[in-house]
């Protein structure tokens, strides 16, 4: 049954020596995070201990070079914009992913599979380039000046939506095809099946692949800058412009020494301490069970 | 990938409204990226030529070519790529058939990736910037902005091979045990190859990311368009040109446009490559009942 | 396999790139360099396009030398050149009264303009006017003369020389400007204006004139009543103005220097100009 042609069991002495080699490539990956979270510690050091963190939640507003250090708008305005994208990009990526593995001819669902593809590659800059020449002067004309939630989180779900489509289809076609076929004998219609069947053994994997989308709408920022308008409020309409806790590093990091700089790097530590938040969120909701 | 036909269409209401939701939604999907992708062909393509992949960009990239940049973006993918996928689909592995499920490693591992995953990719640039160019010492270069994306594409690799053989059925591994397999022959023989479309599903998004990518290079990598002659140079990246010709150089839209059509070409090429791959790999794998 | 497919891949493109260096290395001994080495230039990123066509050139003239730019930002040019981990900095103002520890060189100026949009009848502005639109007392167009229409102040963000420039100017508090879009780089603010009817915005007075036409749906406007133009920058009757510096940390000597003297004399003042900045007088 087995039909591979090249063999690389000789390289394995026995299982302990392949389970080192494997556990040293998790320490490395695992101490990558370790590795950047004392870096982001260093680095805010300073304010943190010079400034206190609460200030950063309760100062009135943002103007570090007139030593107000608020980011709390900011937080609201990432979570706010996060949430948006993917409520906008899951239905429609999961959706996507059904197109291609039931309802498109083989053909079709390769080509849509490619474009699906590509467009995880557009370039943010890209996205914000059209953002800010296309989408943004059309809200404008509704509600200027269209430099706005819609417009950031619009881009945003546009985004990440192939990389909810990607990972969705890959989770169905991993489904055993036992399942479809049991489903079949069972006289299940298509609906049934899609619903009731696929979708829920391909669970664990379609929710990886959203909490993936949700941290990279997190961290997203160059399309963001150029589309939400940088404000530092907190939206109150769909039509406000805001700022993201990213935008708020890539706009003010090359500008910024001393406490400013230190205070950039309380943004970075705060969205890594929300997508910390999140990821043991999705961890409790699944009882333990983060990835099947 | 699998195929997989539902021969059983029952033209019940529900069935229609499923329908109608998914042939919409991909309606949607196809027509936003026309008009986006249109929008680039429209603006960029006039500029396009032969000799614009072939010469060096002058006066700040308003006129010339993208051919230093081409090259130094093709390396810095070639860099990340080569450093990310053994390391990460070693640890995916580990994770996945030498831990236990719910198991305090893998619960641990897995959380701090997932966090990993949501760090900005400016966080990346900079711990780069101070971590590769100036800890490490490897200044400015196309190697520190390689290894930058490496550590950025990590955790989606590792995650997306992970989904897939975790979606590898049970009886399958108790098949390999009972064939007498050691765990490493099931790993490379079985559970890797069924887990193909994940990983290169992980590998495409981990591509089209890391070529996508500016804040994290502009620190690393850098910003110099001249033609590199080893690894150590710095190397401006398609995604920075882009960046810095939208947003920073009066007349540098043409040309923008341009580059991101090629960027945007430049990801077909690297996707076909990797489809063709895969059906290779695939096909060799074992065929389920 | 796929790791092999790369591997062999990087090979033949290094394989590749060790001829391209066979190729200039060549080149290079034809001619007799006299100065020699590697320059690290780092900061703003307004001056970063105009060092690296200038630097493209001086390498053209001296081939054993390489110039690096990189781009960041003023602050981190000055830090950079303080610090040593650049030769020279570059930043898009004149140094502070206060900045005695390092030498700045400048090699061009720089006016600051108020740009609206091209479809907007105001065609000019009080101080007081813009006073009071930057502060959100006036927020619809009718009120300084426009139509009905309303206001979308375009201010850049916080740590940006121009802002510092144009709050200076104008005896403006960063925390009392009501903005309704935060802009990074000079060619956002230009986008933003010509897609917005009702917006106003500060930028670099050269590549507003450029865009404009090129038919970008822009128009500058007069300060008092001197108009914003290139050449009274260049006269030096507009007041909104700075100078590009380069900076270094004690007096420049061998490379740094012959770079600096290059780059302050006529023989760049193309290139100055071709990036839309006002070469120094002559």
């Amino acid at each position: 049954m087995i039909s591979s042609k090249s063999s690389f069991s000789f390289l394995w002495r026995n299982d302990k020596i392949l389970g080192r080699v494997l556990w040293a490539s998790a320490c490395l990956s695992t101490a990558l995070l370790i590795l950047i979270a004392m870096f982001l510690v260093k680095e805010s050091w300073p304010v943190l201990t010079s400034i206190g963190i609460t200030r950063f939640i309760t100062d009135a507003g943002w103007y570090p070079l007139e030593k107000l250090f608020g980011l709390a708008p900011m937080l609201g305005a990432t979570v706010i914009v996060s949430t948006l994208a993917v409520l906008i990009a899951a239905p429609l990526g999961i959706a996507s992913a059904i197109f291609c593995s039931f309802i498109a001819p083989r053909r079709i669902a390769q080509a849509y599979r490619s474009l699906i593809a590509l467009l995880a590659g557009i370039p943010s800059v890209a996205y914000g380039l059209w953002g800010l020449t296309v989408l943004v002067p059309l809200i404008g004309q509704f509600q200027p000046p269209g430099a706005s939630l819609l417009a950031a989180s619009l881009i945003l779900s546009l985004m990440i939506l192939p990389t909810i489509a990607l990972t969705t289809d890959a989770a169905i076609s991993t489904v055993p095809k036992s399942y479809l076929q049991g489903a079949t004998a069972l006289g299940l219609t298509r609906e049934a099946t899609i619903i009731k069947v696929i979708l829920p053994a391909a669970r664990a994997s379609i929710g990886a692949g959203i909490l993936l989308a949700a941290a990279r709408a997190l961290g997203e920022t160059m399309a963001v800058l150029m589309v939400a308008g940088n404000v530092v409020q907190f939206p109150t309409s769909l039509f406000d412009p805001m700022r993201t806790l990213t935008a708020n590093m890539a706009l003010e990091m090359a500008y910024a020494t001393g406490d400013h700089r230190a205070s950039l790097f309380v943004s970075g530590l705060m969205l890594t301490a929300i997508v910390m938040a999140l990821a043991t969120l999705a961890w409790r909701l699944s009882g333990g069970r983060v990835h099947g | 990938m699998a195929e997989m036909a539902i021969t059983r269409k029952n033209n019940s209401a529900r069935d229609l409204g499923l329908m109608l939701v998914v042939w919409s939604a991909t309606a949607i999907i196809i027509a936003a990226f026309t008009w986006i992708i249109g929008d680039f062909i429209i603006h960029g393509f006039e500029r396009l030529s032969w000799s614009f992949l072939t010469t060096s960009p002058s006066n700040a990239g308003r006129s010339g070519g993208i051919a230093p940049i081409l090259v130094s973006t093709l390396l810095i993918l070639l860099i990340a790529i080569t450093v990310a996928l053994p390391i990460g689909v070693a640890t995916a592995a580990f994770l996945s058939e030498f831990t236990r499920v719910g198991g305090r490693v893998r619960q641990i591992t897995t959380l701090s990736l997932d966090i990993l995953a949501g760090v900005p990719s400016i966080v990346f640039g900079l711990f780069g910037n101070a971590f590769f160019c100036i800890w490490l010492g490897l200044g400015f270069s196309i190697l520190s902005g390689g290894l930058t994306l490496a550590c950025m594409v990590l955790p989606i690799l590792i995650r997306t091979t992970q989904a897939g053989l975790s979606s590898v059925p049970d009886e399958w591994r108790r098949g390999a045990s009972a064939l007498g397999l050691s765990r490493g022959a099931a790993l490379t023989h079985i559970l890797l190859p069924a887990a193909t479309p994940a990983i290169a599903a992980g590998l495409m998004l981990g591509i089209g990311r890391a070529a996508a990518e500016t804040a994290a290079l502009i620190f690393t990598s850098g910003y110099v368009d001249r033609m590199p002659s080893s690894l150590d140079d710095s190397g401006r990246a398609l995604a920075v040109h882009i960046y810095d010709l939208t947003m920073n150089v009066a007349g540098g839209d043409a040309n923008a446009y341009a580059s991101a059509l090629v960027l945007i070409s430049l990801l077909i090429l690297i996707n076909s490559v990797a489809v063709t791959l895969t059906n290779r790999y695939g096909s060799q794998r074992i065929t389920a009942s | 396999m796929i790791t092999m497919n790369v591997l062999r891949a990087l090979g033949i493109l290094m394989a590749g790139m060790s001829f391209a260096n066979l190729a200039t290395s060549a080149a290079d001994d034809t001619k007799q360099p006299t100065l020699a080495g590697k320059l690290t230039i780092t900061g703003s990123s307004t001056v970063a396009p105009l060092v690296a066509e200038i630097g493209k050139r001086f390498e053209q003239l001296h081939p054993g030398v390489r110039i690096d730019v990189q781009t960041g930002g003023s602050s981190r040019g000055i830090a950079d050149a303080r610090s040593g981990l650049a030769d020279i900095g570059m930043a898009s103002r004149d140094l502070k009264s206060d900045e005695t520890d390092i030498k700045g060189h400048v090699i061009a100026r720089d006016g600051i303009g108020m740009i609206v949009n091209a479809a907007n009848p105001v065609q000019s502005l009080t101080d007081a006017h813009i006073i009071d639109i930057y502060l959100g007392k006036v927020t619809n167009w009718k009120d300084v003369g426009g139509s009905d229409m309303a206001i979308s102040v375009v201010n850049k963000a916080e740590g940006r020389s121009t802002l510092e420039l144009f709050a200076q100017h104008y005896k403006l508090k960063n925390s009392d400007i009501k903005a309704s879009v935060i802009i990074g780089d000079n060619q956002q603010g230009i986008k933003t204006v010509s897609g917005n009817p009702g917006a106003i915005g500060y930028v670099s007075i050269g590549t507003a004139e450029f865009e404009a036409g090129q038919g970008t749906p822009i128009k500058l406007l007069p300060l008092g009543t001197v108009a914003a133009t290139v050449e009274n920058v260049q006269n030096a009757s507009f007041p909104l103005s700075r100078s590009l510096t380069l900076v270094t940390k004690d007096e420049a000597k061998d490379l740094p220097k012959a770079f600096i003297d290059f780059a302050r004399s006529k023989d760049v003042h193309d290139l100055v100009k071709e990036q839309f900045f006002v070469p120094l007088a002559e």
